[in-house]
């Protein structure tokens, strides 16, 4: 009886082994809802499968206003995703919270991955650890409205700072105390505080933080020019006003669909809705620089794609995750990423040799990577709140502009302090 | 066997019951059940909540920090904490007088009319079933600068009395809601505006509650419409009155959906200007992942509230004489 018993014992462990073994392993992935990023994300879901039949991913998504929200209350409670999606700028809060964990040694080299991807790729690293990776990367270019500008008499887009004012001066339109066209789509939200705090220092002089993240450096006379020079086209040459179109994307929907404003400043993962919406000669350029030759700079961007402790739980789920992780990342991916949702790819072989160069949509984008930098943030919604606060308070207020941008500079550092602590 | 005798016992124990007790049994058990999801729902997160807010905030509960009153001393002296907690109180200022003096009187005048009366409160109710989101969206276009109807109108307004050689009765576009100091009132006027059906209807449920002998026997002894309203109509609406008055203190003191849609790209803003204890509470928490802070902020908005509602029914309800 007993030996009856410890056969069949041993009979139905063997068989929940194989089972276990034989039962593929599921992992969630979460990113915020677009739809052609779901598009996506579905065709590699399809290829991975196909190349590891023992995984099963299964793609979750939460509108953009509500996926911080999701994330903040799911994994908490031991739900939600193995692999995520985190807009890089939020690794700093996310990590402090514990909502990513560094990618394992044992799968990610870290030394390989410094060489492969963009160099901006390492502001998803604390303390010399990867927390995610890019699947694609953005840079910002200036969209601009080509009839308009052809009917003002201009046959190329700006290329210095000056003629980008001068430009959107002449297409500028008001009827009353009322502006029916504007030349600039200013958007401080939007990203203009990107354009500020990393553009436009730069091309003064002066880069925004110093290196280990300690010290506001834009609280110079170079910064502060840059600024007053940002604010001086709302206030002095009235090139447009802030919330012309009401609306998050309100400058973008102006430019596309209501064509009333020439000109705007935007990343390339805009491109998918220009080509969908607009239906004038529509063009991209490199952002103007101070003057020919002067110094170009551009803000770079990206998602990245991290491990929350969901997929530390087990070995099997940690190994699926990676492999997953490590798959979107591949080259065939991003090329898939690349036609599918119009952003860049985030390797750097793929962008040196990239016919896109001289395409002309991507071009402008693909050869400002060359020159973008991923601002380094340590609270990307506290930095852009001081950043949008010092404009409004110019803009809006009359504000003295050093005073505003002292402001902010104080807090930004305030900000610094506390998350170096 | 000695199951049997057990089930036996049972029987012999509930049949000493009388039919009323086991009917209020089974009352207590119906309202068990609303009562254990309400402890569930609201109670225990409230209390984990004041928990949360001593400690820092991580996935890993392991992981936080015992802080004790570090946030709530945070708390006071963040400008922005400061700000949220002014403009919530000039929201409740503003709202909940206006609401109701306009819900009163929109409701006599309903009470009066005759006809189309059933269409009248449907008018005056549909904003309330609205989705705040879509109403804000809606004053957010209408209240635009550039594009915004009321600023057309302002516009042709100033432009016919100019014309007739009235130029000081023209009134210039305003700026609304990309406006410092106009976008609070900008934004109570909306909530006011969809709020209002609701307090209409309070009201002319309280208003057919009266029994119209009372108006009949006052008129008889020769009162004016004025006393009537004072001394019959004012003191006999005076429970509606507080429950309406409680009702929309709580819900501008929580005010929320209407701050986030209005202003989609700069939420409370500009410059803080719309900002409320809820919506900091909640970028706090979701736009900066600081779950401890953020729950300190709902502990005080929590306390605020219950002061604000003790003190309304304490001094509301008091003992009318009529």
């Amino acid at each position: 009886m007993i030996q009856f018993l410890r056969s069949l014992l041993a009979t139905a462990a063997l068989l929940v082994m194989a089972a276990a073994f034989a039962q593929p392993v599921e992992i969630v992935y979460w990113q915020y809802d677009y739809a052609t990023r779901i598009d996506a994300m579905d065709q590699l879901i399809e290829r991975f499968e196909a190349e590891n039949p023992d995984i099963t991913v299964r793609q979750e998504t939460f509108p953009y206003d509500a996926y911080q929200q999701q994330v903040a209350a799911s994994l908490p409670a031991g739900q939600g995703p193995d692999v995520i999606q985190l807009f890089y700028g939020w690794l700093p809060t996310w990590q402090r919270a514990g909502y990513v964990e560094p990618l394992p040694e044992q799968y990610f080299d870290t030394a390989e991955l410094d060489e492969v991807f963009v160099p901006m790729a390492q502001a998803g690293k604390i303390n010399g650890q990867y927390y995610g990776l890019p699947t694609a990367v953005r840079s910002l270019a200036l969209f601009y409205n080509a009839d308009m500008l052809r009917e003002a008499g201009y046959e190329e887009p700006p290329a210095t700072w000056d003629e980008f004012i001068e430009i959107a001066k002449a297409l500028t339109e008001k009827r009353g105390p009322r502006f029916t066209r504007v030349g600039y789509g200013f958007a401080p939200t939007g990203q203009d505080h990107h354009l500020v705090r990393e553009v436009l220092t730069r091309q003064f002089g002066t880069p925004p933080y110093n290196e280990d993240l300690t010290e506001v450096l834009y609280d110079s006379p170079e910064g502060l020019a840059a600024f007053e020079f940002y604010t001086s086209w709302a206030t002095e040459h009235e090139i447009g006003v802030t919330s012309f179109v009401p609306g998050t994307d309100g400058y973008r929907n102006g430019f596309i669909q209501l064509e009333n404003i020439a000109m705007i400043i935007d990343g390339s993962f805009a491109i998918g809705s220009v080509e969908n919406g607009a239906q004038f000669d529509w063009r991209v350029a490199e952002l103007p620089v101070l003057e020919e030759g002067g110094v170009k700079a551009n803000f770079g961007s990206y998602w990245m794609n991290g491990l929350t402790p969901n997929a530390f739980e087990d070995e099997r789920t940690l190994e699926a995750a990676a492999k997953f992780l490590d798959f979107v990342t591949q080259p065939e991916s991003m090329e898939l990423w690349l036609e599918v949702v119009g952003e860049l790819p985030a390797r750097q072989a793929m962008v040196d040799d990239s016919e896109l160069a001289s395409d002309p949509v991507y071009g402008p984008f693909i050869r400002s990577l060359a020159y973008a930098t991923a601002t380094r943030f340590v609270d990307e919604t506290a930095q852009r709140d001081l950043m949008v606060r010092a404009m409004d308070r110019v803009i809006l207020e009359g504000v003295d502009p050093a005073v505003a941008w002292e402001e902010a500079a104080q807090a930004d550092q305030a900000l610094l302090d506390q998350f170096s602590r | 066997m000695s199951t049997a005798l057990d089930r036996e016992r049972r029987r012999h124990r509930r049949s000493r019951l009388s039919l009323g007790q086991r009917e209020l049994i089974w009352a207590y058990v119906f309202l068990a059940v609303p009562l254990v999801f309400f402890l569930g729902i609201r109670i225990w997160p409230a209390l984990q909540s004041f928990q949360l807010s001593l400690f820092t905030w991580h996935v890993d509960p392991a992981q936080r920090e015992y802080i004790g009153f570090d946030y709530y001393r945070e708390l006071l002296s963040e400008s922005r904490f400061h700000r949220a907690l002014l403009n919530t109180l000039l929201y409740t200022v503003i709202i909940v007088p206006v609401q109701l003096a306009l819900g009163l009187a929109i409701a006599l005048l309903l009470q009066s009319v005759d006809r189309f009366r059933p269409f009248f409160r449907a008018v005056y109710f549909s904003p309330y079933m609205t989705p705040a989101a879509a109403v804000a969206w809606v004053w957010g276009w209408m209240y635009s600068v550039n594009f915004g109807i009321i600023n057309t109108f302002l516009i042709e307004w100033s432009i016919f009395w100019e014309n007739l050689g009235l130029p000081w009765l023209a009134i210039p576009p305003q700026p609304f809601l990309t406006d410092p100091s106009q976008a609070l009132p900008s934004v109570a006027a909306v909530v006011i505006w969809q709020h209002l059906g609701f307090q209409v209807v309070i009201f002319l449920a309280g208003l057919q509650g009266i029994p119209r002998t009372f108006y009949e026997a006052a008129r008889i002894d020769g009162a004016g419409a004025w006393a009537l309203f004072r001394h019959i109509t004012l003191p006999l609406l005076n429970p509606v009155m507080v429950f309406s008055i409680v009702i929309s203190s709580i819900a501008s003191l929580q005010l929320f959906d209407q701050v986030v849609n209005i202003n989609f790209t700069n939420q409370g803003g500009p410059l803080d200007s719309t900002l409320t204890i809820a919506l900091y509470m909640y970028q706090e928490a979701f736009g900066r992942f600081r779950m401890g802070y953020a729950a300190a902020v709902t502990v005080v908005l929590f306390l605020l509230i219950l002061v604000v509602t003790v003190v309304q029914l304490r001094l509301a309800s008091r003992k009318v004489e009529y």
